[in-house]
């Protein structure tokens, strides 16, 4: 895989908003726009497709140049494609008419067998002939993914595709998405303001708020820092990958290896041998000086703790604790962290009460 | 304030404030469009002796027609032609024995530019466009066709010929220098010096007389001063304004 | 009853006059309603006024400033004689020009709302999936704006239809070139030959209708393959 390098310097300047970014990365897997509404990734998005004029920008995807001070490459000459929020299917055109539009202006020629396994890869066969007005929104938003595929982009960029989509339809599409990051090999740029979406696809984090980019990393790292600077209530944790490893039938579970441990979780019918994420919250965690058999807690895990914080809730605290090199984050009351009386480098038992497979 | 005063008071008020005395009457007049200008000064002249009030409207005399046909209220018409009074008298929307010729036209052949001769202009064929009012619905063009007939110019005319609906349309064909030449009724450039020199004074002879026709319609039968006004146009004060436009009188064909 | 030949001829004339004047209409109001539906410059709201002079001008008096304008006098009658084409009142083209004048509001704002109702979304689309802007505007802004095309056309044929004003102003009356069917009508009513009126009149309006039904209840479907 090539290592290409996404280089983009912005200034926009908007009524009320002001975007200011400098942004170096690694361009391959998903890279996600984390922020909340009005942080700038949006925006930001845009001026990588180059469908804002910032007052400054320089912009190169693997030392070509698309944007500088003496020129701009208009839109139409990138080889990106683009996934709007809400479909955006040409009206006028059915399905395969909206993907034959795109086919016929690809830089290079579109075989067959790749317009097909585009189709395939998202399921939209049936729904070729119809035209948008007649097709749900989850089936739209799949039609729109692959249109933005199929002229084999190098680069994809998708501005919050599941925002408009109910539950059952974002939970329709998500395997889509996870499938096209395994199966293609192209660097998408994922904006997002859902931590779940974020967890599930996420190969790189770069969290925004006010037009600025507060945080940028690798996704575990990035989303475990304590001072992570955007507020996730709930959502805190850590996601860990790991193998299947073990199924065991009489009590339906799977057991999951990582480099800290193992964990067992509600079997959910993948293969062993198969990578898989998993989500930890950190709200499911809960710590002990020593380990317990006699609980209806699976998993216990050996760890160390690393970080403490007590800022960001009230009588709350995070727990930062490395298992192995995995991170994990456990969210306890500041009583009992006093109790335990925790400190950086201290051994520690984690109990993890829920996992989920969340890929 | 009672009622009862109150409808008195009303009253009282509404009638101090209507312009008429018993004697005095209004009269609502027709006219063709090229009589406007006359027509103003005559009915001035009339108001002046008589007492009365006119109210005067203008048009082309088809739509005159069609309107007195149609119920609009006027009690006095002066066509450019003799044919709607006619009409008017037999459908009985006029009164008989009412109707008289009022006014003769005069034709006369107009240039756009300062410097030329219409009339050589017309024999010779030195123009582009020669523009009239449509002889269909214009005395005034029908004139000119009988004039061009009888110069024997009318196929030489013809290809060249611009149609205005009426004879103000067909002068301002000529002022704008879109028509080089072009027939109009004398009384359109009588008060305008700036015309001196530039028209052709059409013969009489050459096309049969313009006799302009006027005539007391049905609403004006019980009213003296619709009466009135129809006598005033045979009073010398009228007939002088007439002239003075270039209108002439029967009897002088 | 029926028509006469020069009924016949004024029927004939005024089709011609009609579609000649929405085909040039199309073509010269697309790029004038586009750039009106896209830009942000200043002159925008000078430019979209001016357009909109013919609908509240009475057309009497556009067609007598016409006149002059197009006379030998005039700047435009200046231009077309220094073209060596004469003058345009009198003529054909004459009509087709202020015809054009006339009835460019009409067929301009059908096109230029079509436009604005599609938005910025998608023309952003076809340029993400390497639209150039000739490209798109041919293959997607002319699709998606076609019902403003389509009442833009109706409009502008069937105004010219029903012309009048300019026309009794500049035409002429020339059997052939400039007299029209409204001219001819009112031309019979003035002559008090009312038969021949309501015919033509008749047949105007029946045309007319045949038109609009004909156009307003097409189910044309709204796909191209």
């Amino acid at each position: 895989m090539s290592k290409s390098i996404l280089s983009a310097r912005f200034q926009l300047d908007r009524p009320g908003f002001r975007l200011d970014v400098d942004l170096q990365l690694p361009c391959r897997g998903v890279i996600a726009l984390f922020g909340h509404s009005g942080s700038g990734k949006t925006s930001l998005l845009r001026c990588i497709a180059g469908l804002e004029t910032p007052r400054r920008g320089k912009l190169s995807l693997n030392g070509e140049t698309w944007q500088d001070d003496n020129h701009f490459v208009p839109t139409h000459k990138r080889r990106l494609g683009y996934v709007f929020q809400e479909a955006s299917l040409l009206p006028h055109l059915s399905a395969r008419g909206n993907l034959n539009f795109a086919a016929r202006r690809a830089a290079e020629v579109v075989t067959e067998a790749e317009h097909h396994r585009i189709v395939e890869l998202l399921g939209i066969g049936p729904m070729l002939e119809r035209p948008p007005a007649q097709l749900s929104g989850g089936e739209r938003q799949r039609v729109a993914i692959g249109r933005a595929l199929i002229s084999k982009p190098r680069l994809l960029l998708m501005d919050e595709p599941l925002a408009s989509l109910d539950q059952a339809r974002k939970q329709e599409i998500l395997p889509y998405l996870e499938t096209l990051k395994t199966e293609l090999d192209v660097p998408i740029i994922y904006v997002s303001h859902s931590p779940d979406e974020v967890a599930r696809l996420a190969d790189t984090l770069v969290a925004m708020e006010d037009g600025k980019i507060v945080a940028s990393g690798p996704l575990t790292e990035t989303l475990t820092r304590l001072d992570f600077p955007i507020k996730l209530g709930e959502e805190v944790g850590s996601v860990v990958e790991a193998t299947v490893a073990e199924r065991d039938a009489q009590w339906q579970l799977t057991k999951v290896t990582f480099d800290g441990g193992e964990l067992w979780l509600r079997d959910s019918g993948h293969a062993i041998g198969r990578r898989v994420r998993v989500r930890v919250l950190a709200r499911d965690v809960s710590l002990s000086l020593h380990q317990h058999n006699d609980t209806s807690i699976v998993n216990s895990l050996p760890a160390v703790v690393e970080e403490i914080s007590t800022e960001q809730h009230p009588g709350m605290a995070l727990v930062k604790l490395k298992l192995g090199n995995t991170p994990l984050v456990a969210r306890l009351t500041h009583r009992s962290a006093h109790h335990l009386a925790l400190a950086p480098g201290k051994p520690i038992w984690a109990q993890i009460k829920s996992v989920a497979i969340i890929q | 304030m009672a009622p009862t005063l109150r409808k008195q008071y009303l009253l009282g008020l509404l009638l101090a404030l209507t312009p008429l005395t018993p004697l005095a009457q209004q009269v609502s007049v027709a006219v063709a469009s090229n009589f406007i200008a006359p027509m103003q000064e005559i009915a001035a002249a009339f108001e002046r002796q008589s007492g009365h009030r006119t109210v005067v409207s203008s048009g082309s005399s088809g739509k005159l027609y069609a309107q007195i046909r149609n119920g609009a209220p006027f009690q006095v018409f002066l066509s450019a032609d003799r044919d709607k009074p006619a009409a008017l008298e037999r459908v009985r929307l006029a009164m008989a024995n009412t109707r008289f010729t009022y006014a003769l036209g005069t034709l006369v052949l107009l240039t756009s530019s300062s410097q030329a001769d219409p009339e050589a202009m017309l024999q010779n064929g030195h123009y582009r466009k020669l523009a009239l009012a449509n002889p269909r619905l214009a005395p005034y063009g029908a004139a000119a066709m009988e004039a061009l007939s009888a110069l024997n110019l009318t196929d030489q005319a013809m290809p060249r010929l611009v149609l205005g609906e009426n004879i103000a349309q067909a002068f301002q064909f000529i002022s704008s220098g879109n028509a080089q030449l072009g027939f109009v009724a004398r009384s359109q450039i009588a008060r305008d010096k700036s015309f001196d020199g530039r028209y052709w004074l059409v013969p009489a002879a050459l096309y049969r007389p313009i006799r302009q026709d006027a005539v007391l319609l049905k609403r004006g039968a019980d009213n003296p001063a619709a009466r009135a006004l129809l006598e005033f146009l045979r009073d010398e004060t009228a007939i002088a304004i007439m002239r003075d436009f270039g209108y002439g009188q029967p009897g002088e064909e | 009853m029926g028509f006469s030949a020069a009924d016949l001829q004024a029927i004939w004339l005024t089709l011609r006059l009609a579609t000649v004047v929405t085909l040039m209409l199309l073509l010269i109001a697309t790029p004038i309603a586009w750039w009106l539906s896209r830009t942000r410059c200043r002159w925008k709201g000078v430019v979209s006024a001016v357009i909109a002079l013919p609908l509240v001008l009475p057309p009497t008096v556009l067609g007598f400033y016409l006149l002059l304008a197009m006379g030998p006098n005039g700047p435009v009658g200046q231009l077309t004689q220094a073209l060596g084409i004469g003058t345009l009142p009198f003529t054909f083209w004459g009509l087709v020009v202020a015809s054009v004048i006339y009835s460019l509001p009409f067929v301009v704002q059908p096109i230029q709302n079509a436009m604005e109702a599609m938005g910025e979304r998608p023309l952003e689309v076809a340029a993400t999936l390497g639209a150039g802007s000739a490209d798109t505007f041919f293959n997607v802004v002319l699709p998606l704006a076609r019902p403003g095309f389509v009442t833009a056309a109706i409009l502008g044929f069937t105004h010219t239809l029903g012309e009048f004003g300019v026309v009794l102003m500049i035409g002429g009356n020339i059997p052939g070139a400039t007299r029209v069917i409204s001219v001819q009508i009112y031309d019979h009513v003035e002559a008090m030959d009312y038969a021949q009126a309501h015919w033509l009149a008749g047949a105007m309006v029946l045309f007319s209708f045949a038109v609009l039904a004909l156009l307003y209840s097409r189910k044309r479907p709204l796909l191209l393959k």
